[in-house]
């Protein structure tokens, strides 16, 4: 078969979200519902979901999410792993047998936290040498796919329908505070299993409807600050542009967004003229970030919920509040499902990022 | 007798619809979760009365028939459609009316990004969009025909009649817009207009059908002034990439 980028075929997706933002807890029987009502938007070739808050017995530790595709790649990455990290938990992640999902790779999760004096010594801070290991194993172990390496949250993912996915990972058996889902119909690149949504680092994750045209100019961008895009796929590079303007950079969320889907210039230049420098500024310093295409975009993170539409509105996305709870979805349908009778629903547009932050990310020690 | 859509493939309850239209010349579908293309291509005297949330391309190429809902649309509500009615007691999404032909349609509350985009006209066939709130960005995209009526009722502080680039390259037909609107957001190739006796004439057909269907106050609509959006040229981007 031919692997990524060597063949375009051409389509859509479908993305979810759901967030408490007091931290109440959501069963992922209910996003799995939510993204399952979109079915018609992926083709089977890839589905996936993050979860936030389900590793709380392991909360300090990161989690680390592996595919492994022979024994030996297994072995390699443990040396490596065991050697930069204290793992305190190495187990398979518990799946079903399902007739729709096969061809599995062997799939590990381990909990651990940096070796210090490794950490140490390559005078990096923990986010820096977290980062950096798994940009190494991603990029040098052949065989061996990091995808998941956040704390207490986790990412999911298959080639198969969203809702197998849920069903093979059993994420009925998990509950989260803030969830994402993708429904994956490959545009210009075949599925596999790496190659579906979320792409997560750290604790970000993406969830991504369209196609990043401006995916070589970011890419070009961000592989100067020490991130390889391995995945021939054009979602990983805005996972890689949140973690590097918010972690290295320490922007707020909206200011990042506002970074990513910047308007255009005949626009800004009618604003007023704080909001006009505001912006002048972001596009002069972050030029390389401006993400360009028809997309619409999730971020998942510890923060909260993030939604972005490209500026010229060219995917859907709707959204929906209740109590404490928002609701994100590619179609109002898949919102209606799991939530009837909704206080707010409305359209997210392409200049109106919409971020629902969690309130209880203070309590955590962010 | 109703249809249950639930949570079937829309294939499914498409065809049940049709069985049921066949025999008789309304159907009632309820429960509806996003199911896609309900109302395809219904001929004249045919009737669907829908309640849930439709999926994408309701009523895609309606020949005549009439399609009502009872709850928001998503995307591409009636996709090239080329004559009938559609009145949706709620919003719908993206791409309304998308390359609409002729026939009506009446959306009581608001409209996501480019509502009537590239709507045409010929000779007898003339389409009408009529949206009761506001409209997103790129309302009128590419128009080359119709009209569409935007009435802007509800409006809160801060919300605007419709989004940026409104009537980008628009080089046919005519907008009615009520009330004060974001002159910013209009595209450069767009002349706003006075309305005559007959532009009179015929807004008030319009509007006295948007106040039938969902019971809005015809004497206070009618109360604010409306303005004509119109196409300077009939080829704006001419001179884009030939200078003659």
């Amino acid at each position: 078969m031919l692997r990524e980028g060597e063949v375009r075929i051409p389509s859509g997706c479908a993305i979810a979200a759901i967030i408490d933002k007091k931290g109440g807890m959501i069963n992922g029987a209910e996003i799995i519902k939510s993204i399952a009502l979109m079915h018609d938007r992926s083709n089977g070739l890839g589905g996936g979901f993050a979860a936030y808050g389900i590793y709380p017995e392991h909360k300090d530790e990161y989690a680390f999410h592996i595919f492994y595709d022979t024994a030996a790649a297994k072995e390699a990455c443990e040396e490596f792993l065991f050697k930069h990290f204290n793992i305190d938990v190495a187990e398979r992640i518990p799946t079903r047998k399902i007739a729709a999902i096969s061809k599995s790779p062997d799939i590990w999760r381990y909990f651990g936290k940096p070796n210090r004096v490794r950490m140490k010594n390559a005078r990096l801070d923990e986010g820096e040498y977290v980062m950096q290991c798994v940009t190494k194993v991603n990029a040098s172990y052949e065989g061996a796919y990091i995808f998941s390496s956040g704390k207490n949250m986790g990412c999911f993912k298959a080639v198969g329908y969203p809702e197998d996915v849920g069903e093979f990972y059993m994420l009925d058996t998990y509950n989260a505070y803030l969830w994402t889902a993708h429904g994956r119909f490959p545009t210009n690149t075949p599925g596999w299993w790496g190659g579906a949504h979320p792409f997560s680092l750290l604790d970000w994750s993406i969830v991504h409807n369209g196609e990043i045209s401006s995916y070589d100019a970011n890419r070009r961008y961000i592989e100067q600050f020490g991130y390889k895009c391995t995945m021939q796929t054009d979602t990983e590079v805005i996972t890689y542009l949140f973690d590097h303007l918010m972690r290295h950079h320490g922007l707020p969320t909206k200011v990042a967004a506002d970074v990513l889907t910047a308007p255009e210039w005949t626009e800004i230049d009618r604003m007023e003229p704080e909001k006009r420098e505001y912006f002048t500024r972001l596009r002069a310093i972050y030029s390389g970030a401006l993400v360009n295409g028809p997309f619409s975009v999730i971020l998942g993170s510890n923060k909260g919920l993030l939604a972005i539409n490209d500026r010229l509105k060219l995917r859907s996305l709707t959204a929906a509040t209740k109590g404490n709870r928002a609701y994100f979805a590619s179609e109002e349908s898949a919102i209606r499902i799991i939530c009837p009778e909704p206080e707010k629903v409305w359209s997210v547009s392409g200049a109106d990022p919409v971020f629902v932050p969690l309130e209880i990310a203070q309590e955590e020690g962010e | 007798m109703s249809i249950t859509a639930g949570l079937r493939p829309y294939a499914a309850v498409n065809e049940e619809i049709r069985l049921m239209l066949q025999k008789k010349d309304k159907a009632v579908v309820k429960d509806v979760n996003g199911q896609r293309y309900i109302g395809c291509g219904i001929d004249k005297g045919k009737r669907i009365e829908i309640h849930g949330t439709p999926g994408n391309d309701m009523a895609c190429y309606l020949n005549g028939g009439t399609v009502e809902v009872f709850g928001n649309c998503q995307d591409a509500v009636g996709n090239t459609m080329g004559g009938g009615k559609i009145i949706v007691h709620g919003h719908t999404g993206d791409a309304l009316g998308y390359g609409m032909r002729d026939g009506e349609i009446y959306i009581q509350d608001n409209v996501c990004c480019r509502g009537g985009i590239h709507m045409k006209e010929f000779r007898s066939m003339k389409p009408v969009l009529v949206i009761g709130e506001n409209a997103g960005a790129f309302l009128g995209e590419y128009m080359a025909g119709g009209t569409v009526v935007l009435l802007g009722l509800h409006l809160k502080r801060g919300e605007k009649l419709f989004g940026t680039h409104c009537a980008s390259g628009m080089h046919g037909g005519k907008m009615f817009i009520r009330g004060s609107y974001p002159r910013e957001n209009l595209s450069e190739n767009i002349r706003v207009k006075n309305l005559d006796e007959s532009d009179k004439k015929e807004l008030e057909h319009y509007v006295k059908n948007y106040c039938r269907y969902f019971g809005a106050d015809y004497e206070e609509i009618m109360s604010k002034p409306f303005k004509k959006v119109v196409p300077i040229s009939s080829r704006p981007y001419a001179g884009l990439y030939t200078p003659n």
